[in-house]
């Protein structure tokens, strides 16, 4: 067993973990019991774990927990809440995005991060930051109406 | 125990609170004023069987006045609870907001087929549209006994009934019936599925009175999405749950001869479970499993490759021995009529097998207990899940209850129905609730496939340029190789591994047109699986089963045709189609695209960069739509670059614009996805598409700039299908477009720069 100090969503959590290697998206659903953000490919290549490490999104499927340290961890449960959404959340709320939904971890912390370090994305940029992105219900044309949205919110 | 709910305002949590309010009712004492007359006729305080033929399987009033509508259905992401809520709440003249639509739990609603064929409103909705209007004329009947007013000098608003001259003299529903059971039989038809249809004695409504119905009412579950509050069905846990994991052969069709356990004996609490195909793991931690899965050492049974190459894909499609025929409808007499031909135009299309490719790989969670077990799965079809997890773990299917949970979308038969059987050999194998997801691998690799074909098109053209005779016929594998519901084990993974009988049925699809040749001649072939038994090459039903295949074949080749008499795409094709709706959707997408009329393809550029516009539409069942694409070509590199999509939808009534919207978007840029780059591929031992890399979508710096969208709506006309149609014409309408730019032809899906590349040099 090793013991493991995560900060998550502004609060201290201590986990014993078997394997020090164990990814952090193990560690945020099962040991801290929160149902998001979801195991999609365990490769880094879709988005639907990524969480926000000092502000910076992160695929938590293969960031292995034990350095993760005293690095802020922010979740789609942590970025905003219904009573205070982020305006990426709000954005895609009031343009109806998701079909499923299984993919928005990603859409929305990858646009979150990228509008805290552009507040004007141009079209172009906004599809280049959001290209390693997978959503499978084909949703795209509603992400970009609800990224340029927030951004009109943020500017 | 409360119900799963998708529900209306509420997340999924909240609504097992929120649903015991009807529960409630079942204590509740029947008030006195109730026991005669017919208000004890048309209610009662225990809830009757479940049964299709019950008014109360489908509409209940809560204790607070609330409705409660059960759909056998369900809804993968479309927003369908929002417009059967709509449909219901029109019928009942009740407020939107007041109807929480309860769906796809066994325990709950009776089996209307789940997600299938785009049927949603279509059928599912018919039906609750008849059985909400049956409870308002119930409810109307008791009101007038309880206030000595005739039901014709009644009416409802908002949920109370009251004299159309008096509104003081009333009754609320709450009042009539809250929390008690309607006890009103239905005319059933006899049929599940689909088909079931249980009509009462109400007309519904002229649509002219529809005041709820044709709004576009938001959907409340996206909230709780987006602010990680909804749980999906990966998030089910229960007390004493363990993980479990399944591994598949490196070979196609090989089963363990020897399987070391102790080559995962230092991971903790990890346990093997095998029988004969079947191998498991479980472990109480989840990353334990994970590994425990990858690690454990298995010795396969030496087995010959069972596919071919590939690149030999099509040849052994058109060498196959044909399995079933079916021939549509014949006209005229095509063979006579190309003795007489002028020129005979004829062209072969290729479509490769597809992967549902679920954003999550599948995940269930099944828990025996107490001789019964409780299944809660992403499939579309609980109802069929719990057939086939009864069957498989030997248990009636009566003590078996399957829950749908949102997962994943699913777009057809994907991996879902299969994760829950795994699940429940496991769960009895080890005595223990078990939650089950697959791999990324597993999920794209080992889901049933959209099935693979080649289409033959042939036609006869006379010397003014007219078309005397069209020839057309589809061969591939079945798109029911595996059955489209996991309610008999031969169907799963999990029963075929196990020694269950196999039973794979033939089925493809005809072209669905308005077009009117003289001579005319449909017909589909089926050819026998690559592998039959527990293979990552088994098809079945993907979002519009074989839909896609044969109209980018058939609006190819209509395509090919126009250019054959240099006529204009659009004018070609009105001069053939007779369905005047059809006409329409034509007309409505060529107009708003601003279509210039005009012989494909164009002669007009030069340079790297080339552009082009194409047209293609369809029908799907009632519903029609036709889209018209607009691309650019770069020719060097062979990169598509659609630009903008404009497409003409009519699918009868619309119940809500903005869902209906949302699903054609959906539609096009999935439709766009499996037309650009979705293959699977594989190698004589097996798939090798197992991950984003390896099988590629669309992404979004591929997305078109706009979708324009037509929406036509005919309230006259009894609400058809949208889940699906509008992916129907994506692929053709891109092939004519690309054609447009450079005047050539792609005839095989996915239209990748390496294709489009050695087409183009």
């Amino acid at each position: 067993m090793t013991q493991i100090n995560l900060d998550v969503n502004g609060k201290a959590h201590e986990i014993d973990v078997d394997d020090p290697d164990m990814p952090l998206l193990y560690a945020l659903r099962n040991e801290l019991g929160l149902n998001n953000p979801h195991f999609g490919c365990g490769l880094a290549q879709c988005g639907a774990c990524t969480v926000h490490i000092d502000g910076q999104p992160v695929r938590s499927c293969i960031t292995p927990v034990s350095p993760v340290g005293k690095g802020k961890v922010v979740t789609l449960a942590g970025l905003g809440t219904a009573e205070k959404p982020h305006p990426v959340q709000r954005a895609f709320v009031e343009e109806q995005v998701p079909q499923c939904g299984y993919c928005l971890n990603g859409w929305i912390m990858t646009a979150a991060a990228l509008l805290d370090q552009n507040k004007k994305p141009t079209d172009a940029e906004i599809r280049d930051a959001l290209s390693g992105v997978k959503c499978r219900c084909g949703t795209h044309m509603g992400i970009l109406r609800a990224v340029k949205r927030a951004a009109e919110m943020m500017g | 125990m409360g119900k799963n709910v998708q529900a209306i305002g509420i997340t999924r949590r909240s609504m097992l609170e929120a649903g015991g309010a009807l529960v409630v009712s079942l204590a509740a004492p029947i008030a006195a004023d109730a026991v005669f007359g017919l208000r004890s006729a048309f209610a009662q305080g225990a809830k009757p069987p479940l049964a299709p033929d019950q008014l109360a399987s489908y509409i209940a009033i809560n204790g607070d006045g609330n409705v409660s509508a059960f759909l056998g259905k369900t809804d993968m992401g479309q927003g369908l609870f929002v417009a059967i809520g709509q449909m219901v709440a029109e019928e009942l003249d009740v407020p939107f907001n007041s109807v929480t639509v309860v769906m796809g739990d066994t325990a709950t609603s009776v089996n209307q087929g789940g997600a299938s064929g785009s049927t949603g409103i279509w059928m599912g909705g018919r039906q609750m549209r008849m059985a909400a209007a049956e409870a308002r004329r119930v409810l109307v009947e008791m009101a007038s006994e309880k206030l000595g007013i005739s039901v014709e000098a009644l009416t409802v608003t908002n949920g109370v009934v009251h004299a159309r001259s008096d509104a003081a003299s009333k009754v609320s529903f709450g009042e009539l019936i809250g929390g008690r059971y309607f006890n009103v039989q239905l005319a059933w038809n006899g049929k599940l599925d689909n088909a079931l249809y249980a009509p009462g004695k109400a007309q519904p409504k002229d649509p002219k009175e529809h005041k709820i119905v044709g709004q576009p009412i938001a959907r409340a579950d996206i909230a709780p999405k987006v602010f990680a509050q909804q749980d999906f069905c990966t998030d089910i846990k229960v007390p004493g749950m363990v993980h479990g994991r399944v591994i598949r052969p490196p070979v196609a069709g090989a089963v363990p001869v020897k399987v070391d356990e102790s080559s995962i004996a230092t991971i903790v609490g990890a346990r093997v479970f095998w029988d004969r195909g079947f191998l498991g793991v479980v472990a109480e931690n989840e990353w334990n499993v994970v590994k425990a899965a990858q690690q454990l050492k298995v010795e396969w049974s030496q087995t010959r490759p069972p596919f071919p190459d590939v690149g030999a894909l099509y040849d052994h499609i058109r060498k196959a021995p044909v399995r079933k025929r079916e021939l549509g409808k014949e006209s005229g007499n095509v063979d006579e009529a190309f003795k007489n031909a002028a020129r005979v135009i004829e062209a072969e299309y290729e479509w490769p097998f597809q992967s549902h490719a679920s954003m999550g790989p599948a995940c269930a969670l099944v828990e025996i207990k107490d001789g019964r077990a409780t299944v809660w799965t992403g499939s579309q079809k609980p109802h069929y899940t719990r057939e086939g997890v009864a069957a498989i773990i030997g248990m009636p299917a009566e003590n078996v209850r399957a829950i749908w949970v949102p997962g994943p979308g699913s777009y057809g038969r994907n991996d879902a129905g299969d994760a829950a059987m795994d699940a429940a050999v496991l769960a009895k194998a080890v005595g223990r609730p078990v939650r089950l997801q697959y791999t990324r691998e597993q999920g794209t690799g080992w889901d049933p496939k959209g099935p693979a074909s080649v289409h033959r098109a042939r036609a006869a053209i006379d010397n003014a340029g007219n078309v005397l005779a069209f020839d057309f016929v589809s061969k591939g594998f079945s798109r029911l190789d595996v059955f489209s519901r996991e309610g008999r084990p031969g169907d799963t993974l999990a029963g075929q591994l196990t020694g269950a009988a196999l039973r794979s049925d033939d089925a493809f699809r005809l072209p669905e047109q308005s077009y009117e040749f003289a001579n005319k001649r449909l017909a589909w072939e089926t050819i026998a699986p690559l592998l039959d038994r527990a293979s990552p090459l088994r098809t079945s039903h993907m979002r519009d089963p074989a839909g896609p295949q044969v109209h980018f074949a058939s609006e190819s080749f209509m395509d090919e045709l126009a250019a054959a008499v240099a006529t204009d795409p659009v004018e070609f094709r009105l001069r053939y189609v007779r369905d005047p709706r059809d006409i329409a959707v034509i007309k409505a997408a060529a107009e708003k695209a601003q279509w210039q009329v005009r012989p494909s393809p164009r002669r007009d550029q030069a340079g790297n960069a080339v552009s082009g516009r194409g047209i293609a539409y369809a029908q799907r069942g009632p519903t029609r739509c036709a889209v018209v694409a607009e691309v650019e070509v770069d020719r060097s590199s062979g990169k598509i670059r659609p630009r903008k999509f404009t497409v003409a939808h009519d699918c009868g009534q619309i119940i809500n614009p903005d869902g209906l919207r949302h699903t054609i978007e959906g539609n096009i840029i999935q439709g766009l996805s499996r037309t650009l780059w979705e293959e699977v591929k594989f190698d004589p031992k097996n798939v090798t598409s197992i991950d984003w890399m390896t099988y590629p979508i669309l992404d979004i710096t591929e997305t078109p700039d706009a979708i324009d969208i037509v929406l036509i709506n005919r309230p006259e006309i009894a609400p058809s299908g949208a889940g699906e149609p509008s992916t129907r014409p994506v692929a053709a309408a891109v092939a004519n477009a690309i054609f447009d730019a450079t005047g050539v032809r792609i005839r095989r899906v996915p239209f990748t720069p390496d294709r489009v590349r050695a087409a183009l040099s």
